[in-house]
């Protein structure tokens, strides 16, 4: 197919190749002219795990919220399989296969476990649709099967925000996790959590990779050696180094910047 | 983390998710017998028609708990649906009232009398679908709810929420009360459409079509209960509830929540317009003042003292203020608007569950360990949720 394409004559400077999952090209976005991502680039291939790392205020979490469409860019371009998201709404971005995981837990408080991940659920997601969703078998199995994965599955009856902080975070991937989106996006998903919640999310993150790309923010050295194909790293907006965590670690103004002190 | 309470919860094979809960069943038993059976027997056809003018109002309440309650969308303006329902109905109303035999000694007969009065010679085009009785049923809901969407999708598109929501739509209260007076020759102005008779040649003036008028109020006041519970149960009133906490989440959980804030507008404005229908059938008339802030305000203050989240509440909470204010205002009409606002701020600070929340919070548990306790030896105790690690 590759070459296929290679040899196709129409292929212009333009057109993403597609064997990247996902190409971000010359991204920048500047709030009030200050340029929290600055013509920012890397490629994320099919079934890669990408660890976003670099100092407080690199514009890390900005990246994310670029792609999911929270925040829009100023410049540059962001094609997801082939398709330009800098245009398209947060759901339809989500709709066409991108799931991000927040910094804090972002779970409905006010609903059960099992609601959130049926809110969660692809199918019904229109005015419609919503209003004749049945709760039927697929959709049953299917919490449970993830409820049971993300350890929550004697929770599943309880009001969300009696659930401990860790839980919370499970709650959010599991809500990820039933959307199954291709691109998953991670930000900080072992922050604040005690070492025995660590380890098991750590389990968890290895067991859910599996099949799609993910990209993930985090600080935890330990935990990105463990998970990471390729690390970016971002420092001030821009990019710093890309390559493996070894080589990565090597470089010297990675070490000046940030693993250096 | 184990529990044992998880061990008494219900196998998951069985319907964890019924459209009513036992208890919702006999509260709506409760209601429809009071207000089919209990009100009829007891009052007289004059107190009879006063409850199912109050009862037009609980329409508003419900609409307000799936809108406010679940959506947390306040709206200060639903006197302009309740209005544009009840003015759709009494358009109808007052051009069979216009026959030209009825309006012989006018200049211009066969139009409504303030037409005339107004130098206006023949029917203006909008008022021309009014002339077909199953066009008008339909417009009574389709107009208001048409004005609902075009409202509400200009706001929400933009993602104007929250308070500025609520002055806008207290602000269109305003502007179409100030439109409905300033055009008198088409609206009948501040006196509003007055002096209607009949409905599709039946006299609804008499005490017989006044009690009849009444059953069928009540009955479709049921069934929209019911359309709102449906609403509320669906996993749209989930993501309403979602939307009311976490907004931006519901967008990464693949949502476009313009659309469904849109839907809780209209369904409300629906049901609003319903209620304003029925109250020009059974009161006689509609004019402005059922369209401006305060009406729209006093809605609001009744779906608050019933309980925002609570349909049956809101119902309660409607008849009970309205009780209040007739029973008050006879004996102390200058107090009566005081006595409201200070209502509704106790209840803002001491109840902001209202009537509904009290219920469950203080009698209900109370009731479900007596009856438990008669049935079964009490349970061990029992953590108030699951096991919460933190």
């Amino acid at each position: 197919m590759n070459a296929a394409i290679l040899s196709s004559p129409v292929v212009g400077a333009e057109a993403a190749p597609p064997d990247h999952l996902l190409a971000v090209e010359a991204l920048t976005v500047s709030f009030d002219g200050f340029k929290a991502v600055n013509d920012v680039s890397f490629y994320v291939e099919p079934d890669e795990i990408r660890v976003i790392i670099g100092p407080n205020g690199a514009g890390k979490t900005t990246v994310l919220d670029l792609i999911c469409g929270r925040t829009r860019a100023s410049a540059g371009s962001i094609r997801y399989k082939g398709q330009e998201l800098t245009k398209l709404s947060e759901s339809a971005i989500v709709q066409a296969g991108v799931g991000r995981k927040f910094q804090t837990p972002s779970i409905y408080d006010d609903l059960t476990v099992f609601e959130n991940l049926e809110i969660s659920f692809p199918r019904g997601r229109s005015v419609f649709g919503a209003l004749t969703f049945k709760r039927d078998a697929e959709v049953r199995d299917r919490i449970h099967a993830i409820a049971e994965t993300i350890f929550l599955k004697d929770q599943l009856k309880e009001r969300a925000e009696f659930l401990s902080h860790g839980q919370k975070q499970w709650l959010e991937i599991g809500m990820l996790l039933i959307q199954d989106p291709e691109l998953l996006m991670l930000d900080e998903p072992v922050a604040g959590m005690s070492v025995g919640e660590r380890i098991k999310t750590a389990e968890l993150l290895n067991q859910i990779i599996k099949g799609r790309s993910v990209l993930v923010i985090e600080h935890d050295m330990k935990f990105v050696e463990d998970i990471a194909h390729r690390v970016t790293v971002l420092h001030q907006g821009k990019v710093l180094s890309e390559g493996s965590m070894e080589r990565v670690k090597n470089d010297p103004k990675v070490i000046e910047v940030y693993l250096g002190h | 983390m184990t529990n044992p309470v998880q061990t008494l919860t219900k196998s998951v094979t069985v319907n964890d998710n019924p459209f009513m809960k036992p208890v919702e069943w006999l509260s709506l038993a409760l209601l429809a017998g009071v207000i089919l059976v209990v009100l009829p027997m007891l009052l007289d056809s004059f107190r009879l028609n006063l409850v199912g003018k109050y009862l037009t109002y609980a329409f508003v309440a419900l609409g307000l708990v799936i809108c406010w309650g679940y959506a947390g969308i306040l709206s200060l303006g639903q006197g302009c649906f309740f209005g544009l329902g009840g003015y759709c109905m009494a358009m109808y109303l007052k051009l069979e009232a216009s026959s030209v035999a009825n309006t012989k000694i006018q200049s211009t007969p066969g139009i409504p009398d303030f037409m005339d009065w107004n130098q206006i010679t023949a029917i203006p085009w909008f008022w021309q679908p009014f002339k077909s009785l199953p066009l008008t049923l339909i417009l009574v809901v389709a107009v208001p709810v048409l004005f609902a969407m075009l409202i509400s999708f200009a706001m929400f598109k933009r993602r104007v929420g929250g308070t500025y929501f609520a002055i806008i739509t207290q602000a269109i209260a305003a502007i179409l009360t100030i439109l409905i007076v300033g055009q008198q020759g088409y609206t009948g102005g501040i006196n509003g459409i007055t002096d209607l008779r009949t409905l599709h040649g039946w006299d609804i003036r008499t005490d017989s079509a006044k009690t009849i008028l009444y059953f069928v109020n009540g009955g479709l006041l049921i069934a929209c209960i019911l359309a709102a519970q449906y609403v509320k149960k669906s996993k749209l009133g989930r993501i309403l509830v979602a939307m009311r906490d976490k907004e931006d989440r519901v967008r990464f959980s693949g949502y476009s929540v313009a659309g469904f804030k849109v839907f809780a507008f209209c369904f409300a404005a629906g049901l609003a317009a319903i209620g304003g229908a029925m109250f020009t059938l059974q009161v006689g008339f509609m004019s402005p003042s059922f369209v401006g802030i305060v009406p729209s305000i006093e809605m609001v203050i009744y779906a608050a003292v019933g309980g925002r989240l609570s349909l049956f509440g809101a119902v309660w909470g409607t008849l009970l203020v309205n009780w209040a204010k007739t029973s008050f205002s006879e004996s102390f009409p200058d107090l009566w608007l005081f006595g409201l606002g200070a209502l509704f701020i106790a209840v803002v600070l001491a109840f902001p569950n209202g009537l509904a929340g009290i219920w469950r919070e203080q009698i209900e548990p109370r009731l479900t360990r007596r009856v438990k306790g008669l049935r079964a030896p009490p349970p061990a105790i029992v953590p108030p949720h699951g096991a919460p690690a933190e």
